[in-house]
């Protein structure tokens, strides 16, 4: 029945695939708790469902070792007999189950494998390839189908080494013309964050305080992608460009480029890891003269 | 088959005797060729069943994968991604021939327009040039230039033909053009050519040697006939010489210009460029940008170097002269070098009593369930890395589009073994 009447009215519809940030080695150290932030986004999620009953919510966790598929209205609708056996609205006690499966599931991958690494990011290129491939499945249900968006819901900080694959994720986003909002919860700035939301047309924002996270979310991600049109969204306030080198994983803002293969490296190599080819040293003189030669001209 | 179709009528009967072709109409040829009857099946009751495309799809997506792969094992993956394009349009009085609907002018036209939008997605920091032929004398269009749209302009705005064509007048006006390019560029000219002679005003095999002297890769698309000049042209430079049959031919043999070709070493001296990834300022920021010299409201870019504003990427930062580019930029062309393994076919047949399988009963990618028919395992792949198991739909939309496994992307890798390695 459900999908009956959704291939009529699919058009102001919307699927929100949500990317939802369970790092626990970010949340272990954040002044809100992870269950305060929790009833934020269940609050967001129930006004999603309540805008449209065509609306519908697909959330994937993303943890520091693995990312999985946490909760689907579109399948909760069908099985609706078993209520709350944790006196949850129904809704959601099969969400709140499967995410304490997913996060303990998660630990225990954690001290599994004990790395001593500096940056404690979470996995967001696999949860944005998994949140395509859903919506590449709801694409090919049909002529009709709810407007798919993605909202990454993240805090820790980016992994550098996870560069190609977000950038070849958002890429496979603007072709597929998906809109991947953000909303950043973090301290530092996501430089993958704001260039994911600028090249797909998603809104990006970062809220200072978490106290008001449910109204920075109903107020700005919850319309429609045609509302959104008429409601006033915050400006954004510039685009980190800044890449990732391949042979540290450091993330900068200048760097040597292979004229081949166009990797990017942050010290000089003699030769390219990447394609192989023995770079010569003329260039770099060459352009080192030139910019000398230029800066002198004017004061000649 | 498909060369037989757009050729002109009494050509076609000849060609044609063996079939019982008279009475055929041409668009009854395609599914004559097809015999998709063939491939109707019938169930139990003896119903037809709906035919299933999907498998059949899926094989021929697989075989033109195996075929890349093979390909880049074979030759390191080296491809020149910085290219400088001619594209050398002959505008003589053949192109306004109608063998192509409505001329083969327009055709060049809107394929070349399609080409163009296509070269700059996969060769960023790539630039092109546009040149064409008329009365004898080649003009440029365009000068070299990385933005889609001034190109397209220019070529749309000058749809005319006229008198003959001269292939040595365009190689020497291309080569002047491009010989000034850096040494780490890779140099190309692609040649649309409707014409069926060429009057120079000298000796053509000088210029031909002069162009490969200076290392311009040639290639040819014919829209009429093979051409000796051409061919030769095409192999004493390293280029490729084609001619199209037909529309789709053409579109088809245009677009495969379009990915990076593999570097060749004697070709373009590699090298390290100093390059810088600007910052976007904030929207409805003022700043005096160095490229107009002018007070300008709205987005601009940072160097990071000199901290000076420039207006537009990518550039040279007109205070220190570094190369300015957005990242994104080159990101664009990064799955190019690090291909993921094509996914191995699960048999359906061991896969039950593989105990795996009973964990993977849904695609990892998208969730679809994998059981087929009657609860019976449908046909899936699996990530040699990561073990995960995808249906055929992602596995297709992975390898085209995606260029990620979800499933690699979604476990933790130590450190060590990440991109340094492969």
């Amino acid at each position: 029945m459900a999908t009956v009447a959704s291939k009529l009215y699919s058009d102001d519809g919307s699927l929100l695939v949500l990317l939802l940030d369970t790092n626990p080695l970010f949340w272990s150290n954040t002044s809100t708790t992870f269950s305060q932030f929790l009833s934020h986004v269940l609050a967001f999620l129930n006004a999603v469902l309540g805008l449209n009953q065509l609306n519908q919510v697909v959330v994937i966790a993303t943890g520091y070792c693995s990312c999985d598929y946490i909760y689907d209205s579109s399948l909760t609708l069908s099985g609706n007999s078993e209520s709350g056996r944790t006196g949850m609205p129904a809704l959601f006690a099969s969400f709140l189950e499967k995410l304490e499966d997913f996060i303990v599931k998660d630990e225990e991958l954690i001290k599994e494998q004990e790395h001593d690494e500096r940056i404690a990011s979470s996995l967001l290129s696999g949860s944005l390839s998994m949140a395509l491939c859903y919506i590449q499945r709801v694409f090919r249900s049909g002529h009709l189908h709810p407007q798919p968006r993605i909202l990454c819901l993240q805090g820790s900080p980016d992994g550098p080494e996870q560069y190609v694959a977000v950038m070849n994720s958002i890429f496979s986003a603007q072709r597929l013309m998906v809109p991947i909002d953000s909303c950043y919860i973090g301290t530092q700035n996501s430089a993958f964050l704001q260039q994911a939301s600028y090249i797909t047309g998603g809104v990006h924002h970062a809220p200072k305080q978490l106290d008001g996270l449910f109204q920075f979310l109903t107020t700005i991600f919850a319309t429609d992608l045609h509302t959104r049109s008429f409601v006033q969204l915050p400006k954004p306030v510039g685009v980190d460009f800044r890449a990732s080198c391949f042979c540290h994983k450091k993330t900068i803002d200048m760097g040597y480029v292979c004229s081949v293969c166009l990797s990017i490296f942050c010290e000089h190599h003699k030769k390219c890891s990447t394609c192989g080819s023995v770079f010569g040293q003329s260039k770099l003189d060459g352009a080192s003269t030139v910019s000398e030669k230029k800066r002198k001209a004017p004061d000649s | 088959m498909s060369n037989q179709r757009k050729r002109p009528n009494g050509e076609r009967e000849e060609d044609d005797e063996e079939d019982d072709a008279e009475g055929i109409g041409q668009w009854e040829r395609a599914y004559v060729d097809d015999r998709s009857w063939e491939a109707l099946q019938e169930d139990e009751s003896g119903l037809l069943r709906p035919i299933d495309t999907s498998a059949i799809y899926h094989a021929q997506y697989r075989r033109r994968l195996r075929m890349l792969s093979a390909a880049a094992a074979g030759t390191r993956i080296q491809k020149g991604l910085i290219r400088y394009l001619y594209i050398v349009i002959d505008f003589s009085r053949a192109a306004a021939e109608t063998d192509f609907r409505p001329s083969r002018m327009a055709i060049m036209a809107k394929h070349v327009e399609a080409f163009i939008r296509e070269f700059f997605d996969q060769n960023p920091l790539s630039q092109i040039g546009l040149v064409s032929i008329k009365n004898g004398i080649a003009h440029t269009l365009t000068d070299l230039g990385g933005s889609p749209e001034s190109h397209i302009q220019a070529l749309m705005g000058k749809l005319e033909a006229a008198g003959d064509s001269s292939l040595q007048n365009a190689l020497e006006l291309v080569h002047e053009h491009l010989n000034q390019i850096p040494s780490y560029g890779h140099r190309e000219v692609l040649i649309l050519y409707s014409a069926l002679s060429t009057s120079d005003p000298g000796d053509i095999m000088e210029t031909i040697q002069k162009c490969k002297k200076s290392r311009l890769r040639c290639s040819v698309i014919g829209l009429s006939a093979e051409m000796f000049i051409c061919k030769h042209l095409c192999q004493e430079t390293g280029g490729l010489y084609s001619v199209a049959v037909d529309e789709v031919h053409l579109k088809d043999l245009l677009l495969e210009h379009a990915p990076p070709p593999p570097a060749i070493a004697e070709f373009a001296i590699s090298n390290l460029i100093k390059m810088g990834f600007p910052q976007r300022a904030a929207e409805g920021s003022m700043a005096i940008c160095s490229c107009h010299k002018e007070v300008k409201i709205g987005a601009g870019y940072t160097c990071p170097r000199c901290k000076a504003r420039v207006c537009e990427l990518p550039t040279e930062c007109t205070i220190c002269g570094l190369t300015l580019v957005s990242s994104p930029h080159l990101a664009r062309s990064y799955h190019h070098l690090f291909p993921i393994a094509p996914f191995d076919e699960v048999p359906t047949l061991a896969s039950s009593n593989d105990p795996r399988r009973k964990v993977g009963k849904s695609c990892f990618g998208c969730q679809q369930s994998l059981l087929g028919a009657g609860n019976k395992p449908g046909p899936c792949v699996t990530c040699r890395k990561c073990k995960h198991y995808f249906c055929l739909d992602c596995d297709i939309y992975i390898h085209e589009s995606l260029h990620n496994c979800p499933g690699c992307e979604s476990t933790h890798r130590p450190k060590s073994v990440s991109l340094m390695e492969e």
